[in-house]
Protein backbone atom coordinates (compact mmCIF):
# COMPACT_ATOMS: atom_id res chain seq x y z
CA UNK A 1 0.00 0.00 0.00
CA UNK A 2 1.29 3.24 -0.56
CA UNK A 3 -1.11 6.18 -0.92
CA UNK A 4 -4.00 7.10 1.80
CA UNK A 5 -6.12 10.25 1.28
CA UNK A 6 -7.52 12.09 4.39
CA UNK A 7 -10.59 14.30 3.57
CA UNK A 8 -11.11 16.44 6.47
CA UNK A 9 -9.06 18.74 8.05
CA UNK A 10 -10.32 18.71 11.75
CA UNK A 11 -9.38 17.06 15.05
CA UNK A 12 -9.71 13.02 13.37
CA UNK A 13 -7.76 14.48 10.40
CA UNK A 14 -5.08 15.56 12.57
CA UNK A 15 -4.89 12.50 14.53
CA UNK A 16 -4.97 10.18 11.62
CA UNK A 17 -2.08 11.68 9.93
CA UNK A 18 -0.22 11.55 13.24
CA UNK A 19 -1.37 7.74 14.11
CA UNK A 20 -0.48 6.66 10.56
CA UNK A 21 2.83 7.69 10.83
CA UNK A 22 3.43 6.42 14.33
CA UNK A 23 2.46 2.99 13.24
CA UNK A 24 5.06 3.08 10.68
CA UNK A 25 3.42 4.38 7.24
CA UNK A 26 5.60 5.41 5.22
CA UNK A 27 3.23 6.13 2.19
CA UNK A 28 2.26 8.90 0.31
CA UNK A 29 -0.51 10.94 2.53
CA UNK A 30 -2.64 13.47 1.19
CA UNK A 31 -5.12 15.51 4.01
CA UNK A 32 -7.19 17.19 1.71
CA UNK A 33 -9.08 19.70 3.99
CA UNK A 34 -12.03 22.74 3.03
CA UNK A 35 -10.85 25.08 5.54
CA UNK A 36 -8.13 27.46 4.92
CA UNK A 37 -6.06 26.21 8.61
CA UNK A 38 -4.01 22.99 9.35
CA UNK A 39 -6.36 20.81 11.46
CA UNK A 40 -7.09 22.08 14.96
CA UNK A 41 -8.82 21.92 18.32
CA UNK A 42 -12.39 23.38 17.92
CA UNK A 43 -13.68 23.18 21.55
CA UNK A 44 -11.31 26.15 22.56
CA UNK A 45 -13.32 28.09 19.76
CA UNK A 46 -16.52 28.41 22.03
CA UNK A 47 -14.13 28.97 25.33
CA UNK A 48 -10.72 30.65 25.78
CA UNK A 49 -10.41 31.43 21.80
CA UNK A 50 -13.65 33.40 21.80
CA UNK A 51 -12.36 35.18 25.18
CA UNK A 52 -8.90 36.22 23.48
CA UNK A 53 -7.61 34.04 26.42
CA UNK A 54 -5.55 31.57 23.75
CA UNK A 55 -4.57 32.87 20.59
CA UNK A 56 -4.99 31.03 17.31
CA UNK A 57 -1.34 29.49 17.05
CA UNK A 58 -2.12 27.50 20.25
CA UNK A 59 -5.22 25.91 18.88
CA UNK A 60 -3.18 24.08 16.41
CA UNK A 61 -3.27 20.00 16.40
CA UNK A 62 0.21 19.85 15.42
CA UNK A 63 2.50 22.64 14.06
CA UNK A 64 3.37 23.40 10.58
CA UNK A 65 6.51 21.87 10.76
CA UNK A 66 5.34 18.48 11.75
CA UNK A 67 3.45 18.04 8.23
CA UNK A 68 6.87 19.07 6.58
CA UNK A 69 9.39 16.97 8.66
CA UNK A 70 6.70 13.86 8.54
CA UNK A 71 6.09 14.55 4.60
CA UNK A 72 2.57 15.11 4.72
CA UNK A 73 0.91 16.69 1.50
CA UNK A 74 -1.54 19.26 2.96
CA UNK A 75 -4.11 20.64 0.57
CA UNK A 76 -6.12 23.52 2.88
CA UNK A 77 -8.77 25.64 1.22
CA UNK A 78 -9.97 22.65 -0.66
CA UNK A 79 -13.22 20.97 -1.25
CA UNK A 80 -13.47 17.52 -2.34
CA UNK A 81 -15.89 17.68 -5.48
CA UNK A 82 -16.15 13.57 -6.04
CA UNK A 83 -14.94 10.36 -4.65
CA UNK A 84 -14.82 7.40 -7.10
CA UNK A 85 -14.70 4.37 -4.76
CA UNK A 86 -14.27 2.07 -8.33
CA UNK A 87 -11.32 4.10 -9.84
CA UNK A 88 -10.36 4.48 -6.56
CA UNK A 89 -10.09 8.65 -6.63
CA UNK A 90 -10.90 11.83 -4.96
CA UNK A 91 -11.21 15.19 -7.35
CA UNK A 92 -10.40 18.50 -5.98
CA UNK A 93 -11.18 21.03 -8.48
CA UNK A 94 -9.26 19.84 -11.81
CA UNK A 95 -7.12 17.46 -10.07
CA UNK A 96 -7.29 13.51 -9.35
CA UNK A 97 -5.57 12.04 -6.14
CA UNK A 98 -5.59 8.06 -5.86
CA UNK A 99 -6.10 6.05 -2.63
CA UNK A 100 -5.14 2.60 -1.72
CA UNK A 101 -7.17 3.52 1.71
CA UNK A 102 -9.58 6.93 2.20
CA UNK A 103 -10.71 8.36 5.08
CA UNK A 104 -13.16 10.10 5.50
CA UNK A 105 -13.57 12.65 8.55
CA UNK A 106 -15.45 15.78 7.16
CA UNK A 107 -17.41 16.56 10.54
CA UNK A 108 -20.17 18.36 10.78
CA UNK A 109 -21.49 21.84 10.00
CA UNK A 110 -24.06 24.06 11.34
CA UNK A 111 -27.62 23.62 11.19
CA UNK A 112 -29.09 26.86 9.62
CA UNK A 113 -32.18 29.17 10.39
CA UNK A 114 -34.58 29.79 7.13
CA UNK A 115 -36.12 32.70 8.74
CA UNK A 116 -37.22 35.77 8.00
CA UNK A 117 -34.18 38.00 8.18
CA UNK A 118 -31.96 34.68 8.85
CA UNK A 119 -29.80 36.32 6.16
CA UNK A 120 -29.08 39.99 7.77
CA UNK A 121 -25.76 40.38 9.06
CA UNK A 122 -24.50 40.48 12.32
CA UNK A 123 -25.92 37.12 12.86
CA UNK A 124 -23.28 34.38 13.04
CA UNK A 125 -22.91 30.12 13.68
CA UNK A 126 -19.86 28.78 15.53
CA UNK A 127 -18.20 25.86 14.21
CA UNK A 128 -14.71 27.30 12.58
CA UNK A 129 -11.73 29.55 13.58
CA UNK A 130 -13.40 32.11 11.05
CA UNK A 131 -16.66 31.71 12.67
CA UNK A 132 -14.98 33.08 15.50
CA UNK A 133 -12.82 35.22 14.49
CA UNK A 134 -16.08 36.79 12.46
CA UNK A 135 -18.09 37.12 16.00
CA UNK A 136 -15.05 38.87 18.07
CA UNK A 137 -14.76 41.09 15.61
CA UNK A 138 -18.29 41.87 16.47
CA UNK A 139 -18.56 41.43 20.04
CA UNK A 140 -15.85 44.36 20.94
CA UNK A 141 -18.64 46.44 19.94
CA UNK A 142 -21.26 44.38 20.61
CA UNK A 143 -24.13 45.62 23.56
CA UNK A 144 -27.18 43.13 22.85
CA UNK A 145 -25.86 39.85 22.24
CA UNK A 146 -28.91 37.18 21.70
CA UNK A 147 -28.17 33.58 21.31
CA UNK A 148 -30.62 30.97 19.73
CA UNK A 149 -30.80 27.89 21.45
CA UNK A 150 -29.67 26.56 24.74
CA UNK A 151 -27.15 23.98 24.21
CA UNK A 152 -23.68 23.60 25.21
CA UNK A 153 -22.45 26.01 22.64
CA UNK A 154 -24.96 28.90 23.32
CA UNK A 155 -24.32 28.69 27.38
CA UNK A 156 -20.60 28.79 26.84
CA UNK A 157 -20.91 31.73 24.64
CA UNK A 158 -23.18 33.20 27.12
CA UNK A 159 -20.48 32.83 29.81
CA UNK A 160 -17.75 34.82 27.44
CA UNK A 161 -20.12 37.05 26.32
CA UNK A 162 -21.58 38.81 29.80
CA UNK A 163 -18.32 38.21 31.11
CA UNK A 164 -17.62 40.73 29.06
CA UNK A 165 -19.87 43.07 30.17
CA UNK A 166 -22.62 42.54 26.75
CA UNK A 167 -26.14 41.91 27.65
CA UNK A 168 -26.99 38.29 26.93
CA UNK A 169 -30.53 36.99 25.63
CA UNK A 170 -30.66 33.03 25.05
CA UNK A 171 -33.58 31.60 23.57
CA UNK A 172 -34.84 28.05 23.99
CA UNK A 173 -37.59 26.17 22.47
CA UNK A 174 -37.75 23.59 24.96
CA UNK A 175 -39.10 23.95 28.22
CA UNK A 176 -35.48 23.94 29.62
CA UNK A 177 -32.18 24.49 28.61
CA UNK A 178 -29.60 21.48 27.61
CA UNK A 179 -32.85 19.29 27.55
CA UNK A 180 -31.45 17.28 24.51
CA UNK A 181 -28.23 16.47 26.39
CA UNK A 182 -28.42 16.04 30.23
CA UNK A 183 -30.87 15.84 33.05
CA UNK A 184 -33.44 17.77 34.35
CA UNK A 185 -31.46 18.39 37.86
CA UNK A 186 -28.26 19.73 35.80
CA UNK A 187 -30.76 22.05 33.54
CA UNK A 188 -31.44 23.12 36.26
CA UNK A 189 -28.29 24.13 38.21
CA UNK A 190 -26.73 25.44 34.79
CA UNK A 191 -29.94 27.91 34.56
CA UNK A 192 -29.63 28.82 37.83
CA UNK A 193 -26.11 29.80 37.23
CA UNK A 194 -26.37 31.81 34.36
CA UNK A 195 -29.61 33.76 35.66
CA UNK A 196 -26.95 34.38 38.77
CA UNK A 197 -24.78 36.30 36.35
CA UNK A 198 -26.85 38.13 34.40
CA UNK A 199 -27.62 35.79 31.47
CA UNK A 200 -31.55 35.77 30.79
CA UNK A 201 -32.61 32.32 29.87
CA UNK A 202 -36.26 32.09 27.97
CA UNK A 203 -37.00 28.82 27.28
CA UNK A 204 -40.29 27.77 25.42
CA UNK A 205 -39.15 30.59 23.54
CA UNK A 206 -39.32 29.72 19.59
CA UNK A 207 -37.06 32.25 17.19
CA UNK A 208 -39.50 33.33 14.49
CA UNK A 209 -37.29 35.44 12.65
CA UNK A 210 -35.12 38.63 12.89
CA UNK A 211 -35.49 42.62 12.05
CA UNK A 212 -33.01 44.80 11.03
CA UNK A 213 -31.84 48.06 10.11
CA UNK A 214 -29.35 48.96 6.55
CA UNK A 215 -29.05 44.90 6.34
CA UNK A 216 -27.70 44.68 10.04
CA UNK A 217 -29.75 42.75 12.45
CA UNK A 218 -31.16 44.92 15.11
CA UNK A 219 -33.88 42.16 16.85
CA UNK A 220 -34.74 38.98 17.35
CA UNK A 221 -38.45 38.15 16.63
CA UNK A 222 -40.42 35.32 18.94
CA UNK A 223 -43.68 35.03 19.35
CA UNK A 224 -45.20 38.55 20.69
CA UNK A 225 -42.03 39.55 21.83
CA UNK A 226 -38.84 41.34 20.00
CA UNK A 227 -35.51 40.91 21.64
CA UNK A 228 -32.60 43.35 21.01
CA UNK A 229 -29.85 42.56 19.68
CA UNK A 230 -27.19 43.77 18.00
CA UNK A 231 -24.98 40.26 17.52
CA UNK A 232 -26.89 36.84 17.30
CA UNK A 233 -25.16 33.75 17.37
CA UNK A 234 -27.34 30.46 16.56
CA UNK A 235 -26.31 27.14 17.98
CA UNK A 236 -28.92 24.64 17.06
CA UNK A 237 -26.95 21.67 16.16
CA UNK A 238 -25.13 20.17 14.19
CA UNK A 239 -25.87 17.98 10.58
CA UNK A 240 -22.72 15.74 9.70
CA UNK A 241 -21.30 16.06 6.17
CA UNK A 242 -21.96 12.55 4.78
CA UNK A 243 -22.82 14.49 0.83
CA UNK A 244 -19.72 13.29 -0.44
CA UNK A 245 -19.82 9.53 1.14
CA UNK A 246 -23.55 9.35 -0.17
CA UNK A 247 -23.29 10.49 -3.58
CA UNK A 248 -20.14 7.73 -3.46
CA UNK A 249 -23.00 4.88 -2.74
CA UNK A 250 -21.47 4.66 1.11
CA UNK A 251 -24.16 3.63 3.26
CA UNK A 252 -25.23 6.19 5.19
CA UNK A 253 -28.06 6.91 8.17
CA UNK A 254 -27.57 10.02 10.06
CA UNK A 255 -23.93 9.87 9.79
CA UNK A 256 -21.68 7.95 7.63
CA UNK A 257 -22.12 3.98 8.52
CA UNK A 258 -19.34 2.60 9.85
CA UNK A 259 -18.21 -1.00 11.77
CA UNK A 260 -16.18 -1.06 15.05
CA UNK A 261 -13.29 -1.05 12.70
CA UNK A 262 -14.39 2.35 11.84
CA UNK A 263 -14.96 0.98 8.20
CA UNK A 264 -17.25 1.93 5.57
CA UNK A 265 -20.01 -0.08 3.07
CA UNK A 266 -16.14 -0.11 1.53
CA UNK A 267 -13.53 -2.39 2.33
CA UNK A 268 -11.00 0.82 1.21
CA UNK A 269 -12.99 4.11 2.80
CA UNK A 270 -13.12 4.36 6.61
CA UNK A 271 -14.78 7.21 8.38
CA UNK A 272 -13.83 9.06 12.01
CA UNK A 273 -15.46 11.77 14.12
CA UNK A 274 -18.63 14.11 13.82
CA UNK A 275 -19.27 12.39 10.34
CA UNK A 276 -19.53 9.10 11.16
CA UNK A 277 -22.57 6.98 12.93
CA UNK A 278 -20.69 4.15 15.06
CA UNK A 279 -21.69 0.89 17.25
CA UNK A 280 -21.05 1.12 20.24
CA UNK A 281 -20.26 -2.83 22.17
CA UNK A 282 -20.55 -1.18 25.42
CA UNK A 283 -23.42 0.74 25.16
CA UNK A 284 -25.02 -1.29 23.08
CA UNK A 285 -26.56 0.69 20.46
CA UNK A 286 -25.44 3.02 17.14
CA UNK A 287 -24.25 6.43 17.72
CA UNK A 288 -23.41 9.64 16.01
CA UNK A 289 -21.70 11.88 18.44
CA UNK A 290 -20.05 15.42 18.31
CA UNK A 291 -17.37 14.92 20.82
CA UNK A 292 -13.40 15.55 19.92
CA UNK A 293 -12.58 12.32 22.19
CA UNK A 294 -14.27 10.29 19.87
CA UNK A 295 -12.84 11.73 16.81
CA UNK A 296 -9.31 10.91 18.25
CA UNK A 297 -10.37 7.46 19.39
CA UNK A 298 -11.62 6.66 16.08
CA UNK A 299 -8.98 8.89 13.95
CA UNK A 300 -6.45 6.40 16.10
CA UNK A 301 -8.42 2.79 14.94
CA UNK A 302 -8.94 3.85 11.36
CA UNK A 303 -5.23 4.51 10.71
CA UNK A 304 -4.62 0.97 12.42
CA UNK A 305 -7.37 -0.73 10.76
CA UNK A 306 -6.17 0.94 7.12
CA UNK A 307 -2.94 -0.54 7.63
CA UNK A 308 -4.10 -4.20 8.12
CA UNK A 309 -4.06 -3.85 11.83
CA UNK A 310 -7.37 -5.25 13.89
CA UNK A 311 -8.66 -2.67 16.04
CA UNK A 312 -11.98 -2.43 17.64
CA UNK A 313 -13.23 0.51 18.74
CA UNK A 314 -15.39 0.72 22.03
CA UNK A 315 -15.36 3.82 24.32
CA UNK A 316 -17.71 5.13 26.78
CA UNK A 317 -18.59 8.91 25.72
CA UNK A 318 -17.22 11.50 27.34
CA UNK A 319 -17.06 14.96 27.21
CA UNK A 320 -16.47 18.64 28.87
CA UNK A 321 -17.94 22.16 28.91
CA UNK A 322 -16.13 25.17 30.33
CA UNK A 323 -18.69 27.84 31.72
CA UNK A 324 -17.63 30.88 33.81
CA UNK A 325 -15.01 29.10 36.01
CA UNK A 326 -16.77 25.93 35.89
CA UNK A 327 -15.30 22.76 34.31
CA UNK A 328 -18.38 20.43 33.62
CA UNK A 329 -17.16 16.54 32.56
CA UNK A 330 -19.47 14.56 31.68
CA UNK A 331 -19.27 10.85 30.87
CA UNK A 332 -21.36 8.14 29.85
CA UNK A 333 -25.42 8.71 28.82
CA UNK A 334 -27.36 9.76 31.94
CA UNK A 335 -30.73 9.26 30.34
CA UNK A 336 -30.53 5.59 30.52
CA UNK A 337 -30.58 5.46 34.91
CA UNK A 338 -33.34 4.07 36.65
CA UNK A 339 -31.39 5.92 40.33
CA UNK A 340 -29.12 9.26 40.80
CA UNK A 341 -26.70 9.80 43.39
CA UNK A 342 -25.90 13.51 44.63
CA UNK A 343 -22.34 13.35 45.51
CA UNK A 344 -21.50 17.33 47.20
CA UNK A 345 -23.66 20.29 47.55
CA UNK A 346 -24.35 22.08 43.89
CA UNK A 347 -24.53 25.34 46.16
CA UNK A 348 -20.93 24.81 46.67
CA UNK A 349 -20.21 25.08 42.80
CA UNK A 350 -18.41 21.78 43.66
CA UNK A 351 -20.37 18.35 42.99
CA UNK A 352 -21.32 14.90 41.02
CA UNK A 353 -24.31 13.27 39.97
CA UNK A 354 -23.44 9.86 39.51
CA UNK A 355 -26.16 7.99 36.97
CA UNK A 356 -26.74 4.12 38.22
CA UNK A 357 -28.70 1.18 36.05
CA UNK A 358 -29.24 -1.76 38.26
CA UNK A 359 -26.81 -0.41 41.28
CA UNK A 360 -23.95 -0.02 38.34
CA UNK A 361 -22.48 3.19 37.26
CA UNK A 362 -23.28 4.28 33.67
CA UNK A 363 -22.92 8.06 33.91
CA UNK A 364 -21.59 10.99 35.56
CA UNK A 365 -22.21 14.42 35.46
CA UNK A 366 -19.37 16.45 37.60
CA UNK A 367 -18.90 20.12 38.29
CA UNK A 368 -15.62 20.94 39.34
CA UNK A 369 -15.11 17.77 40.53
CA UNK A 370 -12.44 15.87 38.28
CA UNK A 371 -11.79 12.71 41.05
CA UNK A 372 -15.58 11.89 40.45
CA UNK A 373 -14.85 12.42 37.11
CA UNK A 374 -12.04 9.60 36.88
CA UNK A 375 -13.59 7.32 39.30
CA UNK A 376 -16.84 7.34 37.01
CA UNK A 377 -14.45 6.38 33.65
CA UNK A 378 -12.83 3.79 35.68
CA UNK A 379 -15.79 2.08 37.35
CA UNK A 380 -17.88 2.35 34.59
CA UNK A 381 -20.39 -0.35 34.50
CA UNK A 382 -19.08 -1.46 37.91
CA UNK A 383 -21.65 -1.59 41.23
CA UNK A 384 -21.22 0.87 44.32
CA UNK A 385 -22.52 1.43 46.88
CA UNK A 386 -24.94 4.44 46.68
CA UNK A 387 -23.89 5.24 50.46
CA UNK A 388 -20.69 5.45 49.50
CA UNK A 389 -20.93 7.58 46.68
CA UNK A 390 -22.79 10.02 48.54
CA UNK A 391 -21.03 10.08 51.31
CA UNK A 392 -17.90 12.48 51.42
CA UNK A 393 -16.13 11.15 53.91
CA UNK A 394 -15.31 8.08 51.98
CA UNK A 395 -12.28 8.36 49.86
CA UNK A 396 -13.44 7.67 46.20
CA UNK A 397 -10.11 6.25 45.76
CA UNK A 398 -11.14 3.04 47.95
CA UNK A 399 -14.17 2.09 45.61
CA UNK A 400 -11.35 1.69 43.08
CA UNK A 401 -9.89 -1.55 43.03
CA UNK A 402 -5.75 -1.65 43.10
CA UNK A 403 -4.19 -2.76 40.31
CA UNK B 1 16.16 25.23 21.98
CA UNK B 2 15.60 23.72 25.20
CA UNK B 3 15.60 19.99 24.90
CA UNK B 4 13.06 16.66 26.56
CA UNK B 5 13.79 12.94 27.24
CA UNK B 6 11.10 11.32 26.70
CA UNK B 7 11.85 7.58 27.92
CA UNK B 8 8.69 5.25 26.44
CA UNK B 9 7.93 2.04 28.94
CA UNK B 10 9.97 -0.31 26.82
CA UNK B 11 13.03 2.16 27.49
CA UNK B 12 13.13 3.45 23.74
CA UNK B 13 14.66 7.22 24.29
CA UNK B 14 13.13 10.12 22.21
CA UNK B 15 15.23 13.10 22.41
CA UNK B 16 13.62 16.23 21.20
CA UNK B 17 13.68 19.84 21.23
CA UNK B 18 10.94 22.31 22.89
CA UNK B 19 9.78 25.64 22.18
CA UNK B 20 9.63 27.53 25.56
CA UNK B 21 6.25 27.92 26.52
CA UNK B 22 4.55 24.92 24.74
CA UNK B 23 3.75 22.17 27.28
CA UNK B 24 5.70 18.96 27.32
CA UNK B 25 2.49 17.23 26.40
CA UNK B 26 2.42 19.32 23.05
CA UNK B 27 6.28 18.79 22.60
CA UNK B 28 5.44 14.90 22.76
CA UNK B 29 2.45 14.73 20.07
CA UNK B 30 4.08 16.65 17.77
CA UNK B 31 7.26 14.81 17.74
CA UNK B 32 4.89 11.75 17.48
CA UNK B 33 6.56 10.48 20.96
CA UNK B 34 4.22 7.52 21.63
CA UNK B 35 2.14 7.08 24.84
CA UNK B 36 0.86 10.11 25.49
CA UNK B 37 -3.17 10.32 24.35
CA UNK B 38 -3.93 13.87 25.54
CA UNK B 39 -7.40 13.41 24.21
CA UNK B 40 -8.55 16.69 25.49
CA UNK B 41 -6.41 18.73 23.98
CA UNK B 42 -4.68 20.27 27.11
CA UNK B 43 -7.37 21.62 28.88
CA UNK B 44 -6.50 19.31 31.88
CA UNK B 45 -9.87 17.44 31.66
CA UNK B 46 -8.61 13.83 30.41
CA UNK B 47 -5.87 12.72 32.62
CA UNK B 48 -4.66 11.22 29.37
CA UNK B 49 -1.10 12.72 28.94
CA UNK B 50 0.21 11.51 32.41
CA UNK B 51 3.80 10.97 32.77
CA UNK B 52 6.42 10.60 35.54
CA UNK B 53 8.99 13.14 35.96
CA UNK B 54 12.20 11.79 37.03
CA UNK B 55 13.11 12.41 40.27
CA UNK B 56 15.99 14.80 40.16
CA UNK B 57 13.30 17.35 38.04
CA UNK B 58 10.39 17.29 40.09
CA UNK B 59 11.42 20.19 42.12
CA UNK B 60 12.08 22.40 39.50
CA UNK B 61 8.47 21.95 38.20
CA UNK B 62 5.45 24.49 39.78
CA UNK B 63 3.31 22.01 41.54
CA UNK B 64 0.17 21.35 40.66
CA UNK B 65 -3.08 22.61 40.60
CA UNK B 66 -5.57 21.03 42.58
CA UNK B 67 -7.59 19.78 39.22
CA UNK B 68 -4.65 18.08 38.13
CA UNK B 69 -3.44 16.99 41.45
CA UNK B 70 -7.26 15.25 41.98
CA UNK B 71 -7.26 14.20 38.31
CA UNK B 72 -3.83 12.55 39.20
CA UNK B 73 -5.12 10.87 41.90
CA UNK B 74 -7.27 8.04 40.86
CA UNK B 75 -4.69 7.02 38.41
CA UNK B 76 -4.02 3.77 39.23
CA UNK B 77 -0.32 4.16 38.10
CA UNK B 78 -0.14 7.04 40.14
CA UNK B 79 3.24 7.50 41.57
CA UNK B 80 5.24 10.42 44.16
CA UNK B 81 6.19 11.90 40.74
CA UNK B 82 3.37 11.57 38.46
CA UNK B 83 2.12 15.01 36.46
CA UNK B 84 -0.04 15.78 33.92
CA UNK B 85 2.43 16.71 30.86
CA UNK B 86 -0.35 19.24 29.33
CA UNK B 87 0.65 21.81 32.67
CA UNK B 88 3.68 21.85 32.50
CA UNK B 89 5.53 24.80 30.04
CA UNK B 90 8.87 24.62 28.74
CA UNK B 91 11.00 26.27 29.87
CA UNK B 92 15.08 27.42 29.62
CA UNK B 93 14.90 25.93 33.21
CA UNK B 94 14.07 22.72 31.77
CA UNK B 95 16.32 22.09 29.62
CA UNK B 96 17.04 18.67 29.36
CA UNK B 97 14.45 17.43 31.52
CA UNK B 98 13.92 13.98 31.69
CA UNK B 99 10.03 12.45 31.30
CA UNK B 100 9.05 8.66 31.93
CA UNK B 101 6.27 7.73 29.93
CA UNK B 102 3.89 4.87 31.52
CA UNK B 103 2.55 1.92 30.04
CA UNK B 104 -1.18 2.78 29.59
CA UNK B 105 -3.29 5.71 29.75
CA UNK B 106 -6.28 5.40 31.55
Amino acid sequence: MTNIVIIGGGQAAGQAVASLRQEGFEGKIDLIGEEPSLPYQRPPLSKAYLSGALEASKLLVRPEKFYQDRDVATHLGSPVKHISPQERTVTVGETEFSYDKLLIATGGRPRKLTLPGSDLSGIHYLRTLQDVDNIRAHMATAKNLCIVGGGYIGLEVASVAVTLGVTVNVLEMESRILQRVTTPFMSDFYHQLHTERGVHIHTETTCQGFRGQSGKVSHVLCGNQEIEADLVIVGIGIIPNIELAETAGLACDNGILVDDHCKTSDDNIFAAGDCTNHPNALLNRRLRLESVPNAMDQARTAATNMLGGDKTYATVPWFWSDQYDLKLQMLGFSQDADAAVLRGDPGTRQFAQFYLSEGKIIAVDAVNSPKEFMVAKQLHGVAVSPEDLANLDVDLKSLVPST
Amino acid sequence: MPSVKFIEHNGTEHVVDGTNGDSLMMIATSNLVPGIDADCGGECSCATCHVLVDASWVDKLAPATETEESMLDLNPDRESNSRLSCQIPMSDELDGIVINLPEFQY
